[in-house]
């Protein structure tokens, strides 16, 4: 064990993963462009303005609504919205008296295409093991203090379903366009932690 | 198994390091080395076919807990996709301690070989009232610790199956496939009074699960 330490130490993260890059690339088995263009979809393509785009279209029209709760994985495909670790999504509907939180409590699925891959905090040991027992503590301690009234329901990521929180719409947005109810709706709002603001 | 990354309810962390919509989120990439977490551990499972994303997450369950403890989440699926290639042939151990100029330290060996479906699993409708197996799962398993022996009520059936995890987190290619349900518990039923009141929904996979004895016929 002390020596195994002691040699780790020796490297940092970023060395072992060029290590293993570089052993992969010399015997071929990674196809040109392939890194390029997968880091383009994590990086640019799949990204929360998806999500906010499902939403706004959800607040403003009523059918789409429908489906969405019925079907978010046809409701998404609508928008181009789908993918890998985004192939059978599930939205949740809040209401006044429910608030929706997701979390993997396991590791860190999240639905890529919609929200985008999942930020360090998601990740983290702390939310992975406080969100499921004590998530309304968790939420004030973000800064989301919801009433008494308001009752936390916390979806973990355990299998193939893949989430997003369907918000409230906030009050004083009824003249609100879609495009700019979709500013509302930001990663933390579709992860569940926020609430949307009208202002 | 019942290890470190099971971390649903465990006790003595602080606080999220976060608060809500204090982010950009861009780049997505902090660190050069970061968007080759999940591309290499793609090119393992999509292009050579070598091993699924359940052996992936297995494989980041069996880093030594000390070594778990203090790694950051990509350098994991790092070690994890090196380690699924040196078990698969692929790389040898010698090879990355070569590139890397020291030890490259991989997961260490399962503890199981995978088990099968359970044969025969029930069907289960919306507003069922089912109970979590009591049973104790040495390798890859995709319930958490804290709904094991709990009782819930099913909100949804999957209309899509998957590959039981417990067999394809171990490369069984043939493993069964099966419905999840999203199960809600009361996190009372799970943690007494030495928690928040509330709901947790676990998605289940239906080989994990029973019809609860007082919804019996």
């Amino acid at each position: 064990m002390s020596a195994n330490h002691s040699a780790e130490t020796a490297s940092t993260p970023g060395e072992r993963a060029w290590a293993l890059f570089r052993v992969m690339k010399e015997k071929n088995l990674i196809p040109d462009g392939y890194i390029e263009g997968l880091t383009e979809l994590m990086s640019t393509t799949w990204d929360p303005a998806n999500g906010a785009r499902i939403v706004a279209r959800a607040w403003a029209d009523p059918g789409f609504r429908e489906l969405l709760l019925k079907d978010g994985t046809a409701a998404c495909a609508q928008f181009g919205y789908t993918g890998p670790q985004g192939e059978y999504i599930v939205a949740l509907e809040d209401t006044p008296t429910l608030k929706n939180v997701i979390v993997c409590s396991l590791c860190s699925c999240t639905n890529w295409p919609v929200l985008g891959l999942p930020p360090e905090w998601y990740k983290g040991f702390e939310y992975r093991a406080r969100l499921v027992r004590e998530g309304r503590t968790v939420l004030r301690e973000l800064g989301t203090d919801l009433p008494n009234d308001v009752v936390v329901k916390v979806w973990d990521t355990t299998a193939e379903s893949r989430y997003l929180v369907l918000p409230v719409r906030p009050v004083g947005t009824e003249h609100m366009t879609e495009e700019q109810l979709r500013t509302l709706v930001t990663k933390d709002v579709l992860i569940g932690v926020a609430l949307p603001r009208a202002s | 198994m019942d290890g470190f990354h099971d971390l649903g309810g465990f006790q003595g962390f602080g606080r999220v390091p976060h608060t809500i919509n204090s982010l950009g989120y861009k780049p997505v990439f902090k660190e050069d080395w970061e968007h080759l977490a999940y591309s290499l551990m793609f090119v393992g499972v999509d292009q050579l076919k070598k091993f699924s994303v359940d052996e992936v997450r297995h494989a980041v369950e069996r880093i030594d807990v000390r070594q778990h403890v203090g790694t950051r989440y990509y350098e994991r699926y790092v070690i994890a996709t090196a380690t699924l290639l040196v078990e698969t042939g692929v790389l040898t151990q010698d090879e990355l301690d070569r590139a890397l100029g020291s030890h490259f330290r991989l997961a260490n060996q399962s503890h199981s070989v995978g088990r099968a479906a359970p044969v025969g699993p029930m069907r289960f409708e919306v507003g069922d009232r089912v109970v979590v197996r009591d049973e104790y799962v040495s390798g890859h398993i995709r319930a958490p610790g804290y709904v094991r022996g709990k009782a819930g009520v099913v909100l949804h059936r999957t209309t899509e199956s998957w590959p039981f995890p417990d067999a394809i987190g171990h490369g069984d290619t043939g493993a069964a496939h099966q419905p999840t349900y999203h199960v809600e518990f009361r996190v009372r039923d799970l943690w007494g009074d030495a928690a928040d009141d509330g709901y947790v929904v676990a998605d289940l996979f239906e080989g994990y699960l029973d019809r609860a004895p007082e919804t019996r016929a």
